[in-house]
This record gives structure tokens, sequence and C-alpha cells, in this order.
């Protein structure tokens, strides 16, 4: 489905009895029908001295030809005026105002009928921006267009919720029976049409709706968007790469050069210890096993497997347990997606790095938490603080890659410390 | 000492095959995946394994989790998971599974040190515990207040007990008397507050808990 449902294209899907949508387009009518009266109710308030005004304008019509002094005609005139002026004044300035207040709440009543997003935008004043002379149009079509296919369901409708007491009736009252069971039957198939009936008018009433109160999509918007998500597909193309290089290294050189050590630990036992070629391969051999663990700390750099494999407090903890610096970790248990966890564990590792290199820090405490749709990653060192973004790549880099996955970096540093970097990182539940 | 290994790296296994026999073990299988491995244990009944942590399809812990359930269904059998990293969770896991009795969680990096490695899997097989010293290293590294107030010596006497050696092994690593290691032992012990036990693998497990409650 490529484009949004809505109860007007639902109507016409082969499953719509079974689905929700008769329940929904239900649900849109009697809300419709509330809305309706609510409004007749509101405007009673301004249109009561246009009422008025065409009442006293009709007995003064009456009158004339009778035998009233001209000058009460004249006194009724003006009334009839003062009171026309004073309606259409009211009109004037409480119609769009209401008009948008009923927008606002025919958006949010809109979801029962439809998917899509139902956002809308201002521009200019009250009684220049477009958007107020739609919701003052919708306003007409809620209070005269919407009873009048109201009136045309709740006629419908009344057939079948009656069917019951117009069946007792036949058959208590001896009539034919033939008669009362068409008229059971007449009843019960009159279900599924106003079901649709309903659906049908709604669904044309919540269209209508959507293209008077929901203003067209800013295109510069759409493009904003678009230029968001290609920048964190790049920043996706990234961790894959990187991803694919760390297990390049992992399955082959890894592997061999583990295997390479062991034989010449092997090696050393069949060589008498003094001779040359022990001394030879014990040099290569404790070589082999350094280079063991640079390629391991190198790997790690790159793509950290307990990130991936256990989530970001275990990769966190980890960081922590190679840091020289004692690092206090209070972390939530939970996973995220794997651009928000590379990056709230980058964050952590350049904070981490930073804290030791330059502020000279001696404890270091980190905290992970999610609250609602956010995940909020804080580093906080004792150090000499005066760490400025500007200077080095990393912080800046970090900045980039938390703004390509929607989120942001915050750091604060004065001289003197503490040093708190913090990143905020969107997570859709 | 019948062993059988699992080990996805075809240059890696043939490796260990030939390290192991050097040193006197009898290999009986050597597999490449986690199904092969239970397989060839039911088949052969070793008295040890030697298995990678990592393996196929996955790629992320199911030699640990063929090791946990074997474990589970042969009582008794020694077993030796070895890892590329240092995973915390992983070596809880496995110490946790029969008492931490015969079980031994190590770097493969350990390998490169033949003898060493070849004692360290001895002292499994003869139902001890071995814990990687980097492991041990990186559970100090997080200690906090208690730790502080041990001596230099005691410290490495602690390493040295989380890492599975008894007392007459840390002796000789440490060129002490076994009654002076004792001393040692005992005052640490009363200093972390831990239960005072001859029974070297229930020492251990008592380290080992008592480390990992200090993250």
């Amino acid at each position: 489905m490529t484009s949004t449902n809505t109860l007007l294209r639902a109507v016409v899907w082969p499953g719509f009895l079974r689905s929700a949508w008769p329940w929904r387009g239900l649900a849109y009518t009697a809300t419709t029908a509330l809305a309706s009266g609510l409004l007749w109710l509101v405007l009673c308030g301004p249109l009561a001295p246009l009422v008025l005004a065409v009442e006293v304008l009709r007995t003064t019509g009456a009158r004339s030809g009778q035998e009233a002094p001209l000058r009460w005609t004249g006194s009724y005139v003006l009334v009839a005026a003062v009171l026309g002026l004073v309606g259409v004044g009211l009109l004037v300035l409480v119609g769009p105002r209401l008009a948008l207040v009923v927008a606002a709440v025919e958006r949010w009543r809109l979801r029962l009928a439809d998917d899509g997003p139902t956002s809308s935008r201002r521009r200019g004043s009250l009684y220049t921006d477009p958007a107020t002379w739609r919701a003052v149009a919708y306003l007409l079509l809620l209070a005269v267009v919407a009873p009048v296919w109201l009136g045309v369901l709740a006629l419908a409708g009344l057939l079948v919720v009656s069917t019951p007491f117009a069946v007792y009736h036949r058959a208590v009252g001896m009539a034919a029976t033939g008669s009362a069971v068409g008229r059971a039957a007449w009843g019960l198939a009159l279900i599924p049409v106003v079901l649709y009936l309903a659906s049908a008018f709604g669904g044309a009433h919540a269209a209508l709706a959507r293209l008077l109160l929901c203003g067209e999509p800013d295109p510069a918007a759409a493009e904003l968007v678009e230029v968001t998500r290609s920048r964190a597909r790049l920043a996706d193309a990234f961790d894959a790469e990187r991803h694919r290089i760390e297990r390049d290294l992992h399955d082959v050189a890894q592997q061999r050069l583990v295997s390479l050590t062991m034989q010449l630990g092997l090696a050393r036992l069949d060589l008498p210890d003094d001779s040359p070629a022990a001394v030879a391969v014990a040099s290569a051999h404790e070589h082999a096993k350094a280079l063991m663990v640079e390629l391991r700390d190198l790997i790690r750099g790159i793509s950290p497997r307990t990130l991936r494999e256990l989530g970001l407090r275990a990769a966190v903890e980890e960081l922590a347990a190679g840091s020289p610096l004692p690092v206090r970790v209070d972390a939530d248990p939970g996973r995220y997606t794997p651009a928000v966890e590379t990056v709230a564990l980058a964050a952590v590792s350049e904070a981490l790095a930073n804290a030791v290199k330059h502020a000279a820090a001696t404890e270091v405490t980190v905290t992970a938490r999610r609250s609602g749709d956010l995940v909020t990653v804080q580093v906080r060192d004792d150090g000499r603080g005066g760490a400025d973004p500007s200077r080095g790549s990393g912080i800046t880099g970090l900045a980039d890659r938390a703004a390509a996955a929607g989120g942001r970096l915050l750091i604060s540093s004065p001289p003197g410390g503490p040093t708190i970097l913090r990143v905020e990182l969107p997570c859709a539940s | 000492m019948r062993v059988v290994i699992a080990e996805d790296s075809v240059l890696l296994r043939e490796g260990l095959v030939g390290l192991l026999s050097r040193f006197g073990f009898d290999v009986v299988a050597a597999v490449g995946d986690a199904a092969a491995l239970v397989t060839a244990v039911g088949e052969t009944t070793p008295d040890l394994v030697v298995t990678d942590v990592r393996m196929p399809p996955g790629f992320t812990d199911e030699g640990l989790r063929a090791a946990v359930a074997l474990r589970a269904t042969h009582p008794g059998l020694a077993v030796v998971a070895l890892s590329q990293y240092v995973q915390h969770s992983y070596a809880s896991e496995l110490l946790g599974s029969g008492q931490g009795r015969a079980i031994g969680y190590l770097l493969k990096d350990r390998v490169a040190d033949v003898a060493e490695f070849a004692d360290m899997l001895r002292r499994v097989a003869a139902g001890g515990t071995v814990v990687d010293p980097e492991v041990v290293r990186q559970l100090m590294l997080r200690g906090r207040d208690p730790l502080d107030h041990l001596s230099p010596r005691e410290r490495e006497v602690l390493a040295l007990i989380a890492e599975g050696h008894s007392n007459a092994a840390i002796a000789r690593i440490l060129v002490l008397t076994e009654a002076g290691v004792g001393k040692h032992i005992g005052s640490l012990l009363a200093k972390l507050h831990l239960p005072v036990n001859d029974d070297t693998n229930r020492r251990v497990l008592a380290v080992l808990t008592y480390l990992r409650g200090q993250q």
C-alpha cells in the first residue's frame, strides 16, 4: 500500500465489512453529528441578532400594510439594521477564530477516518492566512451540508433500529406472517447498507475536511527530510563497511596470527636453548604475541563486537574496564538501533580518551538513560576542562554523526572543569 | 587424556591438534561447528572439550551455548572455552555452570605460550577452574574501596587465586613458602569479608563473585 488508508478508499475494498473500517466510519459519523450539533449551539450567539433583525423586519412588513404610523416603521428598520450590524460584526470577529478552533478539533477527529498525518501550518495574520478561510469554508460544510447527509443516514438507521419493534408489532397484531418475515429480512439487509452509507458519507466528509484543514506539505520540509535521510544512509553505509572490515580482519588475519604464534611457540620447544636459532625464534614469538594484542585493539576500535552482540551497556563497561582511569558506569540495559548504539559508544570512547589525554581527570562517570523516545548518554570527568570543540576533529566528527542519526551533541567544559559531554539520540520504540 | 576440539578456523584447529598431540593429549575428534561438537562428544565421551566461543552458523556464542548444554547433559565433563575477546557476561555464564568445577575461560592469546596453555588444560581436566588473567585484571581494575586496602603482595595473590592456582602453585610462582601464602590468603579474605576456605575451586568462585560484584 503506497498511499495512506482513508475511510473513502476503504469503502471500495472487497474486505471492507470484515475490517475495522465500518466501525471507524460509524464512529466518525456519530462524532460528526455531535460536532455539528455543538457547532450550532455555539453559532446561536452571533446568529441570534441576525435572526432577531429578520424577525423585526418581517413584523414591520406585515404591519406596514395596516394602520401603523410611518415613524414606527422607520424606527423598526433602524433597530433591525443595528441588530444586523451587531450580528455581522460578531460573525466576522468570532467566525475565523471559531473556525480555527473547530479546525483543530476536526483535525484530531480526522484520525478516525484517515491514517495520514494531520498537520497544518500558519502563514501571516488571522485574516490574511488562506488556512483561516479554508477553515471557515469547513465551518459552513459542517454546519450546513453535514446535517443533510446525517439526516438521510438517520432515516436509514431508524429503519434498521426499528426492525425488532416492527416485526413484533406485525407478529402480535396477527397480520400476515409473510409480512413480518419480510420486514425482518428487509431490516437485516439494510444493516450493511447503513454501514456502507455511513462510511461513504463519512469518508467523503473526511476527504473534504482533509482538503480544507490539512495544509499542503511544505516542499522545503520534504527536501530537508530527504537530505537527513541521505546523510543517515551514508552513515549507515560507513558502519556497514567498518563491520565488514572488522569481520575480514577477525576471520582471516587474527586466526592466522594466533596460529602462527602458536607454531612459533611449538618451534621454540624443539630448539636447544643456546642455539642462535632459538634466540631468533624467541624474538619472533614475542613480536607475534605483541602483534596479537595490537591487532585485537585495532579491530575493537574499528567495530566493537561487544556492542553488536551485547548492546551499549556491555560495550561501555568494556571500554571502562580498558581505561586507565576509574570509570563509573550507570547505564540502562536496553538495546537500540545499530546507528544509535554506534554513535553513543563512539561518543563515550572519545570522551574517555579526552579525559585521559587532555583533561588530566582522575575520575569519570558515564550514564546512559532512556526516557521516552530519547537516549541520553553523558560522560562527566573531573579534569581541568577548557575543551574546545573547534580545535580537534574528534568532537566535530561526533557532532556530525549524532546529527546524521537525528540527534545532537552538547558539550560543557568551562576552564577548571568539569567537562560534560552529552549525546541525545532519538530511539523510536 | 581424550580431548575433543571445536574451532571453525581450519588453520587454528590443525594447530591445536598438533599442539595437544605434542603434549601427550589424545585428540579423539576435531570439528568445525557447535552441532558437530555435541555429536562428537556423544560419540567419543572425551575427558575434556576445547571449544571456540564464536562458531558457525551465527558467529556469536554458539560454542559457549554448546559447552553450557554439554555441561548439563554430561556432568563432570571438563570444558575450556577460547574467546577472541574478554566478554564478562559470557565468562560469568560459563563459570556458573557445574559450580565452576573443571571449567576454563581463556583468551586465544594463551595458545601462544604452548607449554603454559597445555598446563592450564590439565588443570581444568583435573577439576580446576582457570580464568584468563586478562579477565581478572579487568575485574580488579573496576574494584573499589576494599581492594585499596590490600597490600601489593595480597593483590598478586588475589589475582592468582582468581586464575585458579592452588596454594602450592602460588607459592612456587611468587617464590614464597606455602605457609606464607596461607597467611596472605587468610589476611586478604578477611579484608574482603570472604569465607576462609581450603577448597581451591570454591575459593576461586568466591573471589570472582566478589570481583564481579564490584563493578
